[in-house]
């Protein structure tokens, strides 16, 4: 549909303005809220999302786009809540304790929100203790940690093996990644996944719903 | 000692010194703890560690400040110690080379990002920058070297508080570009060409690269700098891209390989060579005995 192609566009090219005003638009035409975040807002989020993991779009580009992509949700949500549209799952994300960056969380905080799923970001500094309460007290499918640091990445290992003795391992999935943290690290503490970059990290939460989690 | 852009302009290739984190750890430094929190009471570390470089053979020697400027310390509640944190590093280094090397003052990006992308005014980050460049001024260093920066924007500012708050310093810029099919970026989609022409219209002494790369793209990155600027060019080369073996953090590149490859950055031409994470006092130590023997057969 050309107003939800338009919606989609203006995301791509970050214009926060514009895409609340078609947003209404398109409330007022009846179209309804969960066609209007999937073909509109979500399918713009995922082309920014491939653009950004073939190196065409940059950093700044994304960050612009999410940011349209709120705003246009906060739209949204409400009545997406009255039609009792359940999310495409729940992940808690965080950088783990003693690690101050960001930058990275952030991103693939944004690019999972931007594929439609509910994102609770713990920010950063966050123990094993504070990754295992929230995703038991969230009820989420996926935990998501980033480390910058080699120092601070054994956090981590405590996160997988604090789930195994609480019993959420394998019903929780873990998806880890940041600069100095590889596949081989993720299989060697037992997390479930290792994302090189924003984009495959979304990848792989899907692919973790897909197969069911 | 002679004027350091004095030797550069002569032709003269300087080595810098290599990772400071590494063997700040080693020597007690808490993973997580600021590490210019160091700077408050450690300074006998700190003079050991230049000593290092020193006798490596180092030209240039950095400062632990890479952390300094207030926005960044504020993580850690010591955005009010900024002052005293930056000159007591420069008197440290001061102290271990008395006039033996160049004193090179270390500033990071400040952790934030710029409006409209993030949520930090440039003012903010400006007056920030300009703390830790007027506590440079008051010290006294030979070189400010601002490093790792991945938004050219940020550069910008930094590099207008350090002309502005220290001036008559030569300032050296130094970016983080990561490889990309298209070739190389940083994070935010600065290129080389706009970053070499920007930086020297905006008044840096010295451009060039640090982290992110091992040493053979450095040499690339090096290339593309020399293809769109004059000014003379520094590259920090981690000791490759950090790998994980036995649950313990590796850099691949031995001092070896890299000062091999050292002699490829001055054919490029690289005036300055030093190095970024993963990198030791040996690795040093090679380069700087490579690049004198190879010199002398020029």
């Amino acid at each position: 549909m050309e107003l939800l192609n338009r919606i989609s566009e203006d995301l791509q090219n970050g214009m926060d303005e514009a895409v609340v005003i078609l947003t209404q638009e398109a409330l007022e035409k009846n179209i309804p809220p969960i066609e209007i975040m999937n073909d509109g807002l979500v399918a713009g989020m995922n082309v920014v999302g491939r653009k950004f993991k073939d190196h065409e779009i940059f950093l700044p580009d994304v960050l612009l786009a999410a940011r349209a992509m709120n705003r246009a949700m906060e739209v949204l949500k409400p009545l997406l809540i009255e039609d009792g549209i359940p999310t495409r799952g729940r992940i808690v994300i965080g950088s783990v304790k003693d690690d101050l960056h960001d930058i990275g969380k952030n991103l693939v905080g944004i690019l999972v929100k931007g594929a439609g799923f509910e994102v609770i970001d713990l920010g950063n500094d966050v123990s094993a203790e504070m990754f295992i309460s929230a995703a038991r007290e969230q009820n989420a499918q996926v935990i998501g940690m980033s480390a910058l640091l080699t120092t601070t990445m054994p956090v981590m290992k405590q996160v997988v093996e604090m789930a195994r003795e609480e019993g959420l391992y394998g019903k929780v999935r873990i998806l880890i990644g940041g600069a100095p943290v590889s596949k081989e690290y993720a299989r060697e503490i037992g997390a479930d996944a290792y994302g090189f970059d924003g984009a495959n990290a979304v990848d792989t939460v899907e692919g973790f719903f897909a197969e069911g989690t | 000692m002679e004027r350091l852009l004095d030797r550069l302009h002569d032709g003269e290739i300087l080595i810098a010194d290599g990772a400071i984190g590494s063997l700040l750890i080693e020597r007690g430094l808490i993973s997580g703890h600021c590490p210019e929190e160091l700077n408050l009471t450690q300074l006998g570390i700190l003079e050991e560690i230049a000593g290092l470089y020193l006798d490596a053979g180092a030209d240039i020697i950095q400062t632990n400040t890479f952390g300094g400027s207030p926005l960044k310390l504020a993580a850690y509640s010591l955005e009010d110690k900024a002052s005293i944190i930056n000159r007591n590093a420069i008197a440290a280094v001061m102290n271990a080379v008395s006039g033996r090397a160049y004193i090179s003052a270390s500033c990071g990006p400040s952790g934030k990002l710029l409006k409209p992308y993030g949520d930090t005014d440039s003012e903010l980050i400006l007056e920030s920058f300009e703390v830790q460049m007027r506590a440079f001024a008051e010290a006294g260093c030979d070189v400010i070297c601002i490093e790792t920066m991945m938004d050219l924007e940020e550069m910008l500012l930094a590099l207008s508080a350090a002309k502005k708050m220290a001036p008559g310093i030569p300032v050296m810029t130094s970016m983080t570009f990561n490889a990309t099919p298209r070739g190389f970026f940083t994070i935010m989609g600065d290129r080389i060409e706009q970053t070499a022409h920007t930086l020297e219209d905006a008044g840096a002494d010295i451009v060039g690269s640090n982290c992110g790369n091992g040493i053979e793209n450095m040499i690339r990155i090096a290339r593309e700098f020399r293809e769109h600027t004059g000014l003379p060019i520094l590259i920090q080369s981690n000791a490759g891209l950090p790998e994980m073996r036995d649950g313990e953090v590796f850099y691949p590149e031995t001092p070896e390989f890299m000062a091999l490859k050292a002699e490829e950055l001055v054919d490029a031409g690289v005036s300055i060579i030093g190095g970024c994470c993963g990198t030791t006092p040996e690795h040093i130590r090679m380069i700087r005995s490579r690049i004198a023997d190879w010199s002398k057969q020029e």
